[in-house]
Formats: structure tokens, sequence, C-alpha cells
């Protein structure tokens, strides 16, 4: 990051900043290039049989890096990205060297519990059906679960916030059911729902509930009270207060209570996806496991990754947009 | 730089609101604190014409602010009550509304939006877009319709909050030291916005501050409070004609006898 600035930055006779960022973008080309050397001209200890093409793939990408710094002048908008990844690009080709040489040619790391990286490349070639599948099933359940358990949580946060009725009663329940674990009722929702589906819903919703319930309260709560005085001076009713003022207002703490909940609901689905649904990223993970098929394992636990982040890139997305108003925002 | 546009607006179109006659009749008001009563207000009855600018001067925390957001129907008197042109106030209306000392703009909505909160909630926004923007427009601000409340100053923010409360076209205007925080010139500014929009759109306005200067110069009576509970210990008029002047020799003299009603005369 601080490296590709300065280059940027200090690019003052134009000549000189050209000349740092096509280093850098030749190191990044010779990094990959190592990629492929390691890959294809080293002898593996085992069998993966997608060596040649990752060695190939490895080799197409240094070419790539390589043309698109020497071809600067015609695409400077990609030689500037590039230079800005540059960094990047070397870190990941020598890490993706090394652990070439200590899995699959020096045989350092002991296998099959870490594969080289060709193996996973066999994964995503001829697996990624099923690979979709499941990343399709760990979604619904991430995606309904977390809206049903959102609303809830929310309506439940406002109403703790704005009735006091409704905190006499809520409060208390609150304080003694959210702090659990919703895993730890686990057997109790099983038997208690119609299918392994609804009950997973049920146990990834009751997880979200909580941050979101007591964040959205604590929203509302802290509103400064002048706000509903000028509104209703200019004639803004009750119940609009709650949608004109109180939520608006309790939006900032709305999203900290979305954040915490997506991780919660990250775990419930994982949990889920183990003890109910048998469907799912999770499940995957853990029935590749159970064959001893550790390249399985880790393609999935990185399209999981990716899943994951993705989902906080879009709840930040959202954030940025809703809370435009706002002050400095943390930018994921 | 605003004060031209008000002059345009005062020969273009005459008093277009009338003001209201308000009526505080022996109101008292005390707070629970803890189980302990606070008396704030003793037997204050004030009698104000449609039209009349009142200026409240009184100590702080004597029971000022209290007082206005009984007018504004914002919170029941404990005893006593209070009339608009005659009829009790049960509740908030936007005839009565409020400036506080804080611009208090809603920092989820634009200048625009802020300002067009009113009519939205009587439903007649559809109608009053063209009031909305006149509204902003009369405060100087219609370059700034699109902007967010952090990216104001201080002074700037505080003529949303009075272009917010003037399209309502309100009979009574509440203004709790709208000027107090603003730096000294933006301040001698916006007291002469002030009057021209008082004088334009007719009104009534009770104001409280605790500049003294402020008060004789707009207003053409000024009510002076005792400690809490406050009382009232004195009332009189400006008689001063339409627009004043700071130099004036009979603005210094009410000054002095304002500040000597509270107290603070040993500095003369
Ligand atoms: N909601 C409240 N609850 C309890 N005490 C209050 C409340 N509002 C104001 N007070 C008290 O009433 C007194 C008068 O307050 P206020 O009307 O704000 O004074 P000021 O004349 O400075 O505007 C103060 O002592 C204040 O602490
Ligand atoms: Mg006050």
């Amino acid at each position: 990051m601080t490296v590709s600035s300065t280059v940027l930055t200090t690019a003052g006779p134009a000549g000189e900043g050209l000349r740092r960022g096509a280093l850098l973008g030749l190191a990044a080309a010779g990094a990959w290039a190592a990629v492929a050397a390691t890959a294809g001209l080293l002898p593996d200890v085992g069998d993966w049989p997608e060596t040649t093409n990752f060695a190939v793939g490895a080799a197409v990408i240094a070419a790539a890096i390589a043309l698109a710094t020497l071809a600067q002048g015609l695409a400077p908008e990609l030689a500037r990205w590039l230079v800005r990844k540059s960094p990047w690009l070397i870190v990941i080709g020598l890490f993706l060297a090394l652990w070439q040489l200590a899995s699959a040619k020096l045989g350092w790391l002991p296998q099959p519990f870490f594969p080289p990286p060709q193996a996973l490349v066999e994964v995503y070639a001829y697996d990624y059906a099923d690979l979709g599948v499941n990343l399709l099933a760990s979604f619904r359940l991430l995606a309904v679960g977390f809206v049903y358990g959102g609303i809830a949580g929310f309506l439940t946060g406002i109403a703790l916030g704005w009735s006091s009725h409704a905190a006499y009663w809520i409060h208390p329940i609150l304080r003694f059911v959210g702090p659990l674990p919703s895993t730890a009722l686990l057997p109790i929702i099983f038997f208690a729902f119609p299918s392994s589906w609804s009950a997973s819903i049920f146990m990834i919703a009751l997880a979200v509930a909580f941050p979101m319930a007591v964040l959205t309260w604590s929203g509302v709560a802290s509103v400064n009270t002048a706000y509903y005085d000028v509104a209703r001076t200019l004639g803004v009713k009750p119940l609009a207060l709650i949608i004109k003022v109180a939520i608006p207002a309790a939006l900032p703490h709305v999203f900290v209570g979305l954040f915490m909940a997506l991780g919660a609901a990250f775990s419930s689905v994982m949990v889920a996806e183990l003890l109910g649904v048998k469907a799912g990223l999770g499940f995957y993970v853990q029935w590749s496991q159970g064959w001893g098929s550790y390249n399985n394992v880790y393609a999935a636990i990185i399209v999981l990754a990716l899943l994951c982040s993705s989902s906080i890139t879009v709840l930040f997305k959202i954030r940025g947009r809703m809370l435009s108003w706002q002050k400095g925002l943390v930018k994921w | 730089m605003v004060a031209a546009s008000y002059k345009e607006d005062l020969a273009a179109e005459p008093a277009s609101t009338a003001g209201a006659a308000l009526d505080i009749e022996h109101v008292s008001h005390a707070f629970d604190l803890d189980g302990s009563v606070l008396s704030v207000l003793d037997q204050v009855s004030l009698n104000v014409k449609p039209g009349e600018f009142v200026a409240l001067l009184g100590p702080s925390g004597c029971g000022k602010s209290t007082l206005l957001r009984l007018i504004a129907g914002l919170e029941p008197p404990s005893r006593g009550v209070l009339k608009e042109d005659g009829r009790a106030i049960t509740g908030p209306h936007p005839s009565r509304v409020v400036v506080f000392q804080d611009p208090t703009l809603f920092p989820w909505r634009t200048v625009w939006n802020n300002v067009a909160l009113g009519p939205e909630a009587q439903g007649n926004l559809k109608e009053q877009r063209s009031r909305v923007d006149d509204a902003i427009n009369l405060v100087g601000l219609s370059q700034f319709a699109k902007a967010y409340p952090h990216q104001l100053s201080g002074g700037m923010a505080q003529r949303v909050a009075l272009a917010r409360a003037l399209v309502n076209d309100p009979s009574i205007l509440i203004l709790d030291e709208p000027l107090g925080k603003l730096d000294s010139l933006t301040r001698l500014t916006m007291q002469s916005e002030l009057v021209s929009l008082w004088r334009s759109k007719g009104f009534t306005a009770i104001l409280v501050t605790h500049d003294v200067e402020e008060a004789v110069f707009l207003a053409n009576r000024v009510v002076i409070f005792s400690d809490r509970p406050a009382r009232i210990k004195a009332d009189f008029q400006v008689d001063l004609p339409y627009p004043r002047h700071r130099g004036d020799p009979r603005l210094a003299e009410l000054r002095r006898a304002s500040l000597s009603h509270l107290g603070l005369d040993a500095s003369w």
C-alpha cells in the first residue's frame, strides 16, 4: 500500500515514476514465472494430475503481467492498477512458489493434510457443480435466516426503545434468552420444528435477532429528545415520530447490530449445516474431511471465506449509501 | 447579504399571516426531581397581543425555556392555562413553532427535506413544494438546499431552522435563545433579519434571550423574570419605531433599566 502510493505520488518527473512502476511490474511477472517454474520443472512427490495445467496457468499470468507492464504507454489505466497491485502480486507469487515446493516437490508438508495449490485447482475444475450447489444452499440458509432474524430483532428493538409496556415484558425475556447461544437450543429446536430446514432457519434467526434487538434498542434509546420536540412542534404525529425520527436517528446503531448479527449468522449456518440440513459448504467441508480429501476441504473453505466477505461488503455498501449523511464513515 | 432580499419582500407583500394572541393565565409549573418537587414557574400571567414581539429576560435556570415548552404545548402546565387566540393549548401544533438554541436539524435530511418536514407531516407537501423553496430562499440558502446539516456553519444551520419554522406560517414563533451560540457578527446580522421577517410576516414572536441589548433592540415589549421559581418582575414597552438603530440613546437607557431589574446595574 505505502510502497505503491509513494511510487505514484513521488512520480514528479513522469519518467521516473514509470520506470519504478515498470520495475515493480517486472518483479511481479518474475514471481509468477517462479510459480510456473517450480510447478512445471520439478518432479512431483505424489500424484497430482493438474500440475502441468497449473504451471501453464501461472506462466500465462506471468506473461500477462509482463506484457501489461511493457505496454503501459498503450493502457495507462491498466498500468496504474498494476503498479498499485504489484506488491501483492509479488507476495502471492512467492507464497504459491513456496507452497508448491514445500508440498508437491520437497514433501516437507505431510500429505494429504496440506495439498499443493494444483490440488485445489483440480477441485474447482472438476467439482465446481457440487461446490456451486452447496454454495447456493449455504447462501439460502444465510439469507433467509438473516432476513427473518433481522426483521424480528429490529422490530423488537424498536418496541423496547419506544414503549415502556413492551419493554416491561420483552426486556426480562431478552436478558434471559438472548445471551444463550442459539445452538444450545438445537436439540429442542430440531424436534419442535417440522423440518430440519425450518429448524435451522429458526436457529439462525434467533442468533441474528439478539444483537439486532439490543443495538436497535440502544439506538432508539439514545436519540436526542430535542429531535422529538422539534418534530412534534412541526406537527409530526406519534406513530410518524418512529418512522421519521426514531428509526433514522437509530440507523447507525442498527448497522452495528447488522454487522454483529451477520457474524452470528455465519457460525449458526455452519452449525445448522453440520447437524441439521446436511447441505451447504459447511456440510461439504465435513463430508470431504470424512473422506480424507483435504483439497476439497481447503477449496470449500476458500469459497466460504468469499461468501462471508462479500456478505460483509454488501452490508457496508448499503450502510455507506444509507448513512451518507454521516461524517467519517469507516470503509470496508 | 440576505437582509436585502428581506427588504424587497417587505415591499412586495404586506403581512400575510396575522399573529395570534397568547394568554398565559396563572401558570405554575413544577418538576418532580427524585421525589422532591422543583418549583419552576410561579403564578405567571401574561397577555400578549397579536403580532407583538415579546422578549423574555431572566437569570439562567429560572424557567424561561420551561415556559416556552408550555407555550409550544410540549408539556402541560402543572397549574393554570395557556391560550392561543382564546383556545386552550393542549398539545403541539404547527401554528406555534419553536426555534431552539441548537438548530437541531435532522442530520439525515438535506436542508430541503429538513424545511419540508412540517408540510410533510401535514400531508400537503405536494402542493407546498414551492413554499419550501421560498422559505429556503428567504433565509438566503437556496444554494445549499441539497446540502446535509454537517456541511453547514452554525449560522447557516440556524437559518435553516428558522426556514423550517417559517414554512408553516406560524401565528406564534417561539424563539429560545436562537442566536445564543452564534459569533457576534452573525448574531448582529441575524437580529436584523429576524426583525425584517417578523415585520413582513406579522406573527407574534416570543423570544428568550440572555442578551439584554438584543431584547431591547428587537422587541416591542420586554418581560423580566425573577430567580427560580420564575415570577414576572418587570414588564415594559419599547416604543421605538422600526428599523431601529443600535446607537439610539433610548435603547441604552432601556438596557440600563433592564439590567437593574436583573440586579446587574452595579457594573454600570
Ligand atoms: N425535564 C426536567 N426535569 C427536571 N427538571 C427540569 C426539567 N427541565 C428543566 N428543569 C429544571 O427547571 C429549571 C428551569 O429550567 P429552564 O426552564 O431550562 O431554565 P432557563 O430559564 O435557563 O431556560 C432548571 O433548574 C432545570 O434544571
Ligand atoms: Mg433555557
